[in-house]
Formats: structure tokens, sequence, C-alpha cells
């Protein structure tokens, strides 16, 4: 009876005799995220499922992420089909409004400049040893755009989803402190001064019906690999602009949105265990993605230098730095930055064009990318 | 010669920070508007006084609407 009583008791302390080092670290660190999405209200929406996920993955014995565990369940359920990342491209499709990009197409340019990072990280990734998939992962990184991150890592390297993820949130709310330094560095005082006017070309709502759709059609011809990413962010779009289905548009705005971004938050979480996340490899993917903004951020800016000189200085190269797809972030940092050096300059819409194009670009970008690998037989159709 | 100040961009004012009569400075800041989420100063063209004021807290205003009159 007496001995009964103490392997009893003695079960409920094996939690505790079990916590190694790395799940205190892991734990701290799930708290750290909590920490700054509660505290500091960064990506509160994303941090505090992650955190949590984190340090419910870390308690030992647990066995969440086992078979039959529950985080497991959603795991393979959402994350490993690529399920998740693809419900919140319809939801982001349905509130992503195009208007400023078709208003002043030839932004686009810019946004397709913001992706020059991502290309450049993968040469980087590779030369520091990165395993081919692995530094594909990384490289995405610089899409800045978390879902695009999460579709890519999960599909090429899930064993590295954790920490491409918080890479891609952090850098995310971060931007308004990576990009100005990288903006100023590469204007002069002049080019920040310039004054854009009013973009005011109407555009009609059968284009914008039609976006969607050729964008679609043509994009996934061009990358087959990418036809999910873009199909369902066009599919969110195309359910908002035509305006005959308010129901699923706003459920998969919100509803859909709000749930798979629970499920979500909470596999990525899942995925940072101890022996998985406390690795040298997981700093370099720190290393390399913070690279990747700043590389974006630098090509955008030095393309939209390269546009103002070929339309004789219309165009502040300032907003070269929004064409990346951290929307509206970017936008916002380039209508500030701009104001500082001229009270009369207004650059929100010319950036919230190109801040639409950097979110089409990136998308794109990992089409292209997952394509072009397919074709030199590294990832199998 | 009076001076139109016009709205930069679709948005909503959020606050008026002069009043009519009041003497402003060039890139001062007039009243300030809200678009895509984000507080815009809207500053003076020109050195004036501020003649009229078109708009009010909270109202909506398109590109190009005329915000104020500075002479």
């Amino acid at each position: 009876m007496e001995s009964a009583l103490i392997s009893g008791l003695q079960g409920l302390v094996i939690g505790v005799t079990n916590l190694g080092l790395g799940h205190v670290i892991m734990i701290l660190i799930g708290s750290g995220l909590l920490y700054l999405g509660i505290q500091k209200g960064y990506e509160p929406l994303l941090l505090v499922p992650i955190g949590f996920g984190a340090i419910l993955v870390n308690i030992p014995l647990a066995d969440m992420m086992e078979n039959e565990g529950f985080l497991r369940f959603f795991y393979d359920a959402g994350v490993r089909t690529e399920v998740f990342p693809l419900l919140i491209f319809v939801g982001i499709g349905a509130m992503t409004d195009f208007q400023p990009l078709l208003e002043n197409p030839k932004i686009i340019l810019l946004g397709a400049a913001g992706q020059f990072g991502i290309f450049l990280t993968l040469l980087l990734a590779l030369a520091v040893g990165f395993d081919k998939l692995d530094a594909v992962a990384v490289a995405i990184i610089g899409a800045c755009d978390g879902p695009t991150a999460i579709y890519v890592s999960s599909k090429f390297a899930p064993h590295m989803l954790g920490a491409v993820s918080v890479a891609a949130y952090s850098y995310m709310s971060l931007v308004p402190l990576i990009q100005p330094p990288i903006m100023r560095v590469l204007t002069t005082e002049k080019e920040r001064m310039i004054v854009m006017g009013l973009v005011k070309q109407p555009v009609s709502k059968t284009t914008k019906i039609l976006f969607p759709i050729v964008v679609t059609i043509f994009a996934s011809l061009l990358a087959p690999k990418g036809a999910p990413l873009i199909g369902t962010v066009m599919l969110g779009n195309l359910m908002k602009e035509s305006g005959v289905v308010e129901r699923l548009k706003s459920a998969s705005e919100n509803e859909i949105a709000n749930i798979v971004t629970l499920l979500l938050g909470l596999c990525i979480g899942a995925t940072m265990e101890a022996d998985k996340f406390l690795r040298g490899q997981t700093l370099l993917v720190l290393g390399l993605g913070f690279i990747a903004i700043c590389l974006d951020t630098a090509v955008g800016v030095l393309f939209g230098k390269l546009m103002c000189l070929a339309t004789g200085g219309k165009i502040n190269p300032l907003i070269g730095a929004a064409g990346i797809s951290a929307f509206p972030m970017s936008a916002r940092v380039v209508q500030a930055e701009g104001q500082k050096y001229n009270k009369k300059s207004y650059l929100l819409m010319h950036a919230m064009s190109a801040n639409a194009g950097g979110q089409i670009g990136s998308v794109i970008a990992a089409a292209v990318m997952l394509s072009v690998l397919q074709g030199m037989g590294i990832v199998g159709g | 010669m009076a001076t139109t100040v016009e709205a930069p961009m679709v948005g909503k004012i959020l606050k008026i920070e002069k009043q009519v009569g009041d003497h402003v400075e060039e890139d001062e800041v007039v009243m300030v508007m809200e678009a895509m989420k984000m507080e815009i100063p809207i500053v003076a063209p020109v050195t004036g006084t501020l003649k009229e004021v078109k708009v009010s807290p909270g109202q909506a205003v398109e590109a190009e609407q005329a915000l104020a009159v500075i002479d």
C-alpha cells in the first residue's frame, strides 16, 4: 500500500524529473514570444498561438507531437498537406485591394524588384552549406510574407518550419526599424524630396474582376507548381471584387482565417521541439532571413532609383522599399520617411501600389522558384 | 492670392490643428487625416492666414478635395 502510494506520487513528479535544459530553454523562448505578442503587441494573432504551442510541445512526456498527439493531428492534417497556409491565402486575397496597382501598373516592376532578396539569399544559403531544399526555405523568408514562407517551408523543409516562420513574422513586424536606414543610405536628399502627383486613373469593375482570373491563368501556366498559391489568393480576390458572394468572402477573411490562424500558429509552435530548434542552424536561418529582407529593400530602392532616372525624376525611389510583401507596413514606412524629408510629400498611395505589387510578386517568385526547382529535378513532380 | 489645401489621397479627416484666422507658416501642420489606418499630417503649401476650413473631423474626403483656403 505504501509503495503504491510512493509510485503514485512519483508519477506526479516524473514530468519534472524528465525536464531537460533544452525543454527549459524552449519554454522560455515560447514565453518570450508570448511576451512580444501580449505586452509589445507584435503580431499577437500569430505569436500567442505560436508561443503557446512551443511551450506545450516542450512539456516532457506530454507527447503532443507523437502519433495520436493532438498537435500532431492538426500538423498532419493542415501543415503537412499545406492546407492551412492555402486557406489563409484565400482570406488574404479577399482582403487585398489591387486597385492601387491597377491604377499605376508600371509600379508592379518595383514589386518584382523587391523579390530579388529571395534569390540572392538562396545563393548565400547554398554558399554557407545549406542543403538545396533547406536553402529554398531560408530564402523564402525574403518574401517577407508569412503564409508564403510557411507554405514553401512546409513543402520542402518541414523540420525548419518553426525557425523560418518565427523569422518571417518577427522581421515583418520589424520592417519599420529595418527599412529606413537602408532607404537613407541608398538615396540622395534630393531624391527623397521628390513629390509624386496624384494617381487618378479610373479602374473599371470589369478590370478588377478580370485581373484575378487572368493572373491565375497566366502565372499558373508559367509556374504550374505555384498554382495553389496564386490560385487561392486570386480566388479570394475574385470573391471580393465580383461582389456576388459576400458571405463566402466574409467567411474567408473572418471565420476561416481566424480558425486557421489559431491552428496554424499552434502547429508552428509545435515544430519548435528542443532537439529540432536548438541548433546552430536556427541562428543561421534567422541571420540569413534578416539579410534577405535587407537585400529586398536595397534592390527595391535601387530599382526605384532606376525608374526615377528613366522617368526624368518623377518617381521617388523611396517607394521601391514598399516593393516587398509586408502589407501595409512597408507602405506606411515609405510615407513616414518621405514626409520626414519633404513635408509636402505624400507617398502613401504610390507606396501602396508598390506594396500590392510586392504581394503578388512574392507569391509569383515562390511559384517560379518551385517550378524551376522541379525543372532542375531537385524536387519531384 | 488664395491657395487651396487639397487632400493628397482618399481618407478621413481626424483633427483640425489650426483655426480660421490663424497665421500658418509653410510646412506647418494644418490638419491630420487618416488613410490606410495611418495618420498623415497635411501641411500648409504656403505661408499666410487660414481663411477657411472646408471640412470637419470625422468627414470622409476624396483625393484633390479642397480642405482649406490660405490667403
